[in-house]
């Protein structure tokens, strides 16, 4: 079985990654833009909700209860869908998920398909296992397109080209839409998509897309998008595919209407996003003919059994947290190496791998704790990021000299005569450091410390001496 | 009432003086203050690294030592989260009956300083004179973890002299997060750099907060930049009294 | 594909601790004993955000017309009797002359002279639809909080893609199909849930590029709506 996410196994660790993320001013002048916008957007309109904590709660809960039952669940989604004319696939993994699509698309002998935006085909590379099929994928969401045609990676998940300017989006469309001229104004270059992309929507015969929702009572799945290239994919081609992480199942239709309240205040700060598509099946007369749903594991059976972590599950990919992350705001999207990127990212993209790979993205956090806050469906964010520490620990994949500090510290914190001790040594060692009662260069893994930060030394006498000599003051 | 200082293990090393002063508030608000010395630390920072295992000992060590105390003083927001929030956890974790009966027994004795003075004792003015532009570092744990509210800017407000102003984007981490400084170093100083630059138009001379492990971050940056900025846990400038009038002493 | 399907599933029981072994030993039983288990677990979950609105019939129309006009669209409140005369001034305003109108939809809305309103039949292509400078339909219901219209595809909605190819959409909503709150939508439209249902709230927009929200992306550019006293 082959597990991927993206490219994220080959991908160079967070710090590393993050250090080149950190020396693009531009990058990260688009980037804090961005993030503040949607996230002034987002307070807004979730403090004008005033049940807002009670439906984050019931969202979580309603989530959780399904994954608990997520056999269950499944099994009944898949009869609802078969029964209704929809078709449905099983993958264990990207491999398979990107065979069944291609096999699907070469039984009508088309040689091109129109997609929505869907992380999940991300995740398992659809796009270039196509075109080793001889498949061409047009991108029709305004921002994946921007990514495709800059042969660019998501910085995002909800707004996936957020670390491109319009002047730089202008050049590309110049250049790759084979413009004469061309306004810079954002209107003028979503005028261009509009033109370029009607032609296609028009004649491509095969639509592809995920889901935000699989209700297992109806077999129905619903699309949230703003643009309307959802609903021209998913209606007007003779097929369409979803391609369904098994864990967007919701239970029933009515649940809908907690997360379609939660997730486009959430992602994009709006009361409600311009479009939401619901359909079952086949209609006779209206939109395809054939509709085929792939349900993707790819990882995520696995992560279901933990029960610490596997709230994991409950992500609705609505971003608030990437947009509240102050890491993610200095280094966007790129440094995570995933396409999974910010606090979400820094948690589902290793367990999907089952800790093989990413092992450095839980520590891509100061758990602040404002994705946790964010987050729509309540993920304990930093509590996740916590025990995925512990497993990489527990694996024997920590540094040797973290390992060393963190046992040498236990052993000194384990009785206050060994603490007291090491206060005392640590006086005597910081010495030839100490200038001014300020250390400005550390020795071994902590000069990354004092790179860009003096460190207090520690002062002649600690706390517990000064309680101590002051009682025998008291006393005598 | 009799109050139990848990002075935190980087507080008692690095920052003698917030104990000093925490002692030295309570005292003057008619408090008996006691210091368990065999105390060590709560187990933090390898718990949140991911050495799960080596906190445990320092939370039984933590329970042994704080059995009966009716008050538990904390002077560091983060190490209260880390008792709230998860304490519980590895108590459940270890299935140990008697070990998650502890946790929970010991939880509402637990209180952050400016918790304390103000839920417990019902106390917003402490006496203190302070004569000089602050501002207030919301630590990310008393904001999200604590939910301590205003109730450090009760405290500061009532303070005669001092001049409160209040720091842009507070609810923005200051980048500390533990070993994340370390291990992830470039970002976390460019989180800092945030930090420094609110800090910066508040014009104050102060920097407050109730976690020295935040302030020791950001006072870090500010001495590295020669900014003319000091940093002081809010316990210090609750302690600071006017000067007793002498008028030789200046002589 | 079965095999996928087998091991996933099993993969999954696994995880959550349900031992292939006892549902094969208790049979057909065990479906029954499942269904009652987990519909227990769905009936003790916490639902209690706001359910239905508390604002009067006024409020309410006032509230949803405030909340599409924050969508750019345009809203025109008339009687009945003024309905066609209204979609003649509305359709004026934007210098339409032809309309496509769904096949369920005639009589009195289609009074207005100087308009061509064009049935969309059933061998309209896409390609025609796209030639057309808009088209008129009814709703289901509408949501007020959010400013939201409901399409179930009726003989008087149209298909998906009649709503959708068109760069103008005038859409009729009749002050009684106004609901304050997403719950109360979403319960109303549950008898409807595995027709083709579509939500519109505004016209098409975007904000992929530096966060500035473009009005008209790839659906209709422009929505207006007449609002229809009882």
């Amino acid at each position: 079985m082959t597990v991927r996410v993206g490219n994220a196994a080959q991908a160079p660790d967070f710090p590393e990654a993050a250090k080149k993320q950190l020396a693009n001013a531009q990058m990260r002048r688009n980037v804090r833009h961005a993030t503040d916008v949607i996230r002034a957007k987002r307070n807004r309109v979730a403090a004008e909700m005033p049940d807002w904590e009670a439906l984050r709660e019931s969202a979580r809960q309603i989530k959780a209860h399904t994954l608990r039952h997520l056999d269950t669940y499944l099994e009944q989604f898949e009869k609802a869908c078969t029964a209704a004319g929809g078709r449905v696939h099983w993958a264990k993994d990207a491999d398979e998920a990107n065979a069944i699509i291609a096999a699907i698309i070469n039984s009508h002998g088309e040689k091109e398909v129109i997609k929505i935006k869907t992380m999940t085909s991300d995740e398992i590379r659809l796009n270039p296992a196509l075109e080793a099929e001889g498949i061409t994928p047009f991108e029709t969401d305004l921002a994946d397109l921007i990514v495709q045609l800059g042969n660019d990676q998501p910085s995002h998940i909800v707004v996936p080209a957020l670390h491109r300017n319009k002047t730089e989006i202008r050049k590309l469309f110049l250049e790759k839409m084979k413009l004469e001229t061309l306004g810079d104004q954002p209107e003028d270059l979503t005028e261009a998509a509009r033109r370029y992309l009607r032609e296609k929507f028009l004649r491509v015969k095969i639509g592809i897309g995920g889901a935000n929702f699989a209700i297992a009572e109806t077999g129905s799945v619903c699309i949230v998008e703003s643009e309307g290239n959802g609903r021209m994919c998913l209606t007007l081609p003779q097929v369409f595919i979803s391609l369904v992480g098994i864990e967007k199942i919701i239970p029933e239709f009515s649940d809908l209407e907690v997360f379609l309240q939660l997730l486009p205040r959430s992602a994009t700060g709006e009361r409600m996003n311009p479009y939401n598509s619901i359909w079952t099946g086949i209609s006779p007369n209206d939109g395809p003919k054939e509709f085929h749903v792939v349900l993707l594991d790819n990882g995520r059976s696995e992560i279901l059994a933990d029960e610490k972590t596997r709230q994991t599950l409950q992500c609705i990919r609505c971003a608030a947290c990437l947009n509240v992350c102050p890491v993610y705001r200095q280094t966007g999207g790129h440094a995570y190496g995933s396409i999974y990127s910010g606090p979400i990212g820094a948690i589902v993209t290793p367990q999907l791998q089952s800790m093989q790979h990413s092992q450095s993205l839980p520590y891509a956090s100061s758990l602040c704790g404002a994705c946790y806050e964010a987050c729509p469906v309540k993920i304990n964010i930093p509590e996740v990021l916590i025990e995925l520490r512990g497993k990489v620990v527990a694996a024997g994949d920590a540094p040797a000299s973290e390992k060393i500090a963190m046992k040498t510290a236990s052993f000194a914190l384990s009785s206050s005569r060994r603490l007291a001790t090491a206060q005392k040594f640590v006086r005597i060692a910081q010495w030839p450091l100490v200038h001014d009662g300020t250390i400005s260069k550390l020795p071994g893994f902590l000069g990354a410390w004092s790179e860009t930060r003096n460190m207090r030394s520690a002062p002649a006498e600690s706390f517990r001496q000064w309680w101590k000599r002051r009682r025998k003051e008291q006393h005598s | 009432m009799l109050i139990s200082l848990f002075i935190t293990c980087y507080n008692d090393t690095l920052f003698p003086e917030t104990g000093k002063a925490v002692v030295a508030v309570l005292e003057r608000l008619g408090h008996t203050v006691e210091f368990r010395e065999a105390q060590t630390c709560c187990g933090q920072m390898h718990y949140n690294t991911g050495y799960q295992q080596e906190a445990f000992p320092l939370m039984r060590h933590f329970l042994e030592v704080f059995r009966g105390a009716e008050v538990i003083c904390i002077p560091s927001a983060s190490c209260v989260a880390m008792i709230r929030e998860h304490f519980p956890v590895m108590a459940a974790d270890s299935t140990d009956p008697k070990l998650i009966h502890e946790v929970n027994d010991l939880l509402p004795r637990v209180f952050e300083f400016t918790e304390l003075l103000v839920d417990k004792l019902g106390v917003t003015d402490v006496g203190a004179f302070f004569p000089h532009p602050v501002t207030f570092h919301t630590s990310c744990h008393s904001l999200r973890s604590l939910h301590v509210g205003d109730k450090p800017m009760q405290l500061l407000k009532n303070i005669r002299g001092l001049k409160l102003t209040e720091l842009p984007d507070s609810d923005q981490c200051c980048g500390f997060g533990g070993t994340f400084a370390i291990k992830n170093a470039p970002v976390s100083s460019a989180m800092l750099s945030d930090k420094i630059g609110s800090i910066l138009k508040t014009n104050a001379q102060v920097c407050a907060a109730g976690d020295n492990s935040c302030l020791m971050h950001i006072d870090g940056g500010l001495t590295r930049q020669k900014a003319p900025v000091k940093c002081m846990h809010i316990a210090e400038i609750l302690a600071a009294t006017e000067p007793v009038s002498n008028p030789g002493s200046d002589q | 594909m079965t095999t996928s399907r087998t091991e996933i599933l099993e993969k999954i029981r696994r995880s959550l601790g349900v031992a292939p072994e006892q549902r094969e030993q208790n049979g057909l039983t065990e479906d029954r004993i499942t269904e009652d288990r987990i519909a227990k677990d769905y009936g003790t979950i916490a639902r209690e955000y706001q359910h239905s609105g508390k604002l009067d019939p006024q409020s309410r129309l006032e509230l949803f017309s405030e909340r599409l006009r924050d969508y750019g669209t345009s809203v025109h409140r008339c009687s009945n009797q003024q309905l066609s005369s209204t979609i003649a001034q509305v359709l004026a305003a934007r210098h339409i002359h032809r309309i496509l109108i769904p096949p369920g939809i005639s009589g009195p809305w289609l009074a207005a002279s100087d308009i061509e309103f064009v049935p969309a039949n059933n061998g309209l292509t896409y390609a025609e639809m796209d030639k057309m400078e808009g088209v008129l339909t009814a709703c289901t219901a509408a949501i007020a909080l959010t400013g939201t219209i409901f399409l179930r595809h009726s003989a008087t909605e149209g298909t998906r893609a009649l709503t959708l190819i068109p760069d103008y959409h005038l859409c009729v909503v009749f002050e009684n199909q106004v609901l304050e709150t997403v719950p109360e939508a979403i319960r109303y439209m549950e008898p409807f849930s595995t027709l083709p249902l579509t939500t519109i709230s505004g016209p098409s927009a975007t904000s992929d590029i530096e966060m500035t929200r473009i009005k008209g992306v790839h659906g209709p550019r422009t929505l207006d709506v007449v609002l229809i006293q009882d």
